[in-house]
């Protein structure tokens, strides 16, 4: 397995009063994407938070790229080159796409060769362009809340469920879009609750249970295990779409 | 090409309309047509900062008014001791006199922005009764204060001689105070329509506005924003006080506090956080204060809420949402 760029040591996270992450040991291998996985109120949001730095970790470390960044705050989090697709996908719907992606570009203006990149991924961020992101669908919100993640190259995404809510055909296309970023050794961190896009992206997979990751290992291998998936998430992947 | 809302302009077009056909005499309604754009600017120059405070930082700052009466007393000051050259006849000597006073009005409103943000209001962040109790407070401190370096009486804040007087066009006159407050208030949206639409420091108030969490995990510093925005809003702040105290003609301690129930109307019958909204707002009530109170002077005390809550039935996150 790749050194990890991201590690995550006895993470505790409270949020108010609740004791959410309870000591998550994680790694990210560099240039794979790891799925997180596990039930509704696992922890899986609350890490991703927390590596980030919106949520503060009570105990416990995160080391990125050889170096500590468990009392940084979240800018300077982000600065270190980590992108972050949340769950409600976080676009700015008064911004055009063309002004969503322009902040986004924190290093200067935005590159054409890069731009040509993702339109080839994603279409409809060039079609739709100059139009204010809260016109979008659904679907294509997702796909402008990506492609602001990767207008810049980032050596670390977090991706909460991109595929929730979606149409089938989008989830497809989206699939298809995350095969084509892997190819750019992008290491990748997604929490995602579709088995399909689960078992066809991840190289390596954490499952959480109530506030602890239960189970580490290669994706496949899970997928392969329909005992294993049924003893750590309470029902096979299958069943699970 | 970004699509524009159009509705609320027709609105205002309509009221527009509507009190021609209610007032009758052209040249009545055009004089309180310029008397209503005049107030609603400067009500907007007041309240412009504070949208984007509430809208950005989510902040309830009921001392607001502190800001525009602090930059009104300056103006005071300012214009008595350049006294000689506000009363020249000529309009270039006074504007010698003008632009100095009022940029100390805006620079004694930023300064007390500033430490207003950093000395009661940033322990407060996120707490909103708190926020609404220590800036009442601080409020009402501050206005004891201008009333020890002041003194409790009513200020006289005299129009430069080249402001006084009006225009006459035909059978309607034009104060030439309030073309200047329309020129000032136009100009001001101007600046700073093209700084939230075409500069990176816009994009981020904007975002900023929406989602800050987001904006933060984009790696930008958005609390380093929140405090040029706070500052900026109470400079413009002092500045429409300067201009409101001089509209008066007169100044005392309360002419912010007075003011505060016209902006929070204006704000949100906007839209918090859309200075669009803000500029659209502000013309309303300015429009409708000015025409009621000459249609129907019993009705014009209410007729801001009643516009609020028509406004607010039709589109109840105001008329320009801002998509949080």
């Amino acid at each position: 397995m790749p050194e990890p760029l991201l590690t995550l040591s006895g993470v505790h996270t409270h949020i108010g009063h609740y004791h959410i992450l309870q000591g998550v040991d994680l790694a990210a291998p560099r240039g794979e994407l790891t799925m997180l996985l596990g039930r509704n109120g696992a922890g899986k949001t609350t890490t991703l938070r927390t590596i980030l730095g919106l949520w503060r970790a009570s105990a416990g470390g995160v080391r990125f790229d050889g170096q500590d960044i468990t009392r940084l705050d979240t800018p300077a989090i982000a600065a270190r080159g980590i992108a972050y697709v949340p769950e409600s996908m976080g676009i700015f719907a008064g911004l055009t796409v063309h002004e969503n992606l322009l902040l986004a570009a924190r290093e200067g203006p935005l590159r054409d060769e890069r731009l040509e990149w993702i339109f080839r991924f994603f279409p409809p961020m060039k079609k739709f362009w100059d139009l204010p992101a809260g016109n979008l669908s659904g679907g294509q919100k997702q796909m402008l809340a990506i492609s602001r993640a990767i207008v810049e190259p980032r050596k670390l995404l977090l991706i909460d469920e991109p595929t929730k809510g979606l149409a089938p055909a989008i989830i497809q296309n989206l699939i298809a879009a995350f095969a084509e970023l892997k190819k750019s050794q992008t290491t990748i961190l997604m929490v995602e609750q579709n088995f399909h896009a689960a078992r066809s992206l991840g190289d390596s997979v954490a499952v959480m249970d109530a506030g602890r990751v239960v189970h580490t290992g290669r994706m496949a291998d899970l997928a392969a295990d329909e005992a294993l998936q049924t003893k750590l998430l309470g029902l096979s992947l299958e069943a699970h779409q | 090409m970004k699509s524009i809302d159009w509705k609320p302009p027709l609105l205002v077009l309509a009221v527009l309309l509507g009190a021609l056909l209610l007032i009758g005499s052209p040249s009545t309604w055009f004089t309180l047509t310029v008397a209503g754009v005049a107030m609603g600017l400067l009500i907007f120059l007041m309240a412009a900062g504070l949208t984007l405070v509430f809208g950005l930082m989510d902040v309830m700052n009921f001392a607001h008014g502190v800001f525009i009466a602090v930059g009104a007393y300056v103006a005071v000051s300012a214009m008595k001791l350049a006294s000689g050259a506000a009363g020249a006849d000529s309009l270039l000597v006074n504007l010698g006199a003008l632009v100095p006073a009022m940029l100390a009005a805006a620079l004694a409103g930023g300064l007390l922005g500033l430490f207003f943000e950093r000395v009661i209001i940033r322990p407060v962040y996120g707490q909103h009764l708190k926020q609404i109790l220590i800036t009442t407070g601080g409020m009402i401190v501050a206005e004891q204060l201008i009333h020890v370096l002041w003194g409790p009486d009513i200020l006289q804040l005299a129009r430069p001689a080249a402001l006084k007087g009006s225009f006459l066009l035909g059978d309607m006159a034009l104060e030439k105070f309030r073309l200047s407050a329309v020129v000032i208030g136009l100009a001001v949206f101007a600046a700073m329509l093209v700084l939230l639409n075409r500069t990176r420091i816009g994009l981020l108030i904007r975002a900023g506005v929406e989602n800050k969490e987001m904006v933060e995990a984009m790696g930008y510093r958005i609390r380093r924003l929140f405090v040029a925005v706070f500052v900026a809003g109470s400079a413009l702040a002092g500045l429409g006080g300067a201009l409101w105290g001089m509209y008066q003609e007169s100044v005392t301690v309360h002419i912010g506090a007075s003011m505060m129930v016209l902006i929070f109307i204006v704000i949100i019958i906007g839209g918090l956080g859309s200075v669009l909204g803000c500029f659209t707002g502000a013309l309303l009530v300015g429009l409708v204060a000015n025409y009621i109170g000459f249609l129907s002077p019993k009705v014009a005390l209410g007729s801001n809420i009643l516009l609020m809550v028509l406004v607010l039935l039709w589109r109840p996150q105001g008329l320009y949402a801002v998509g949080k």
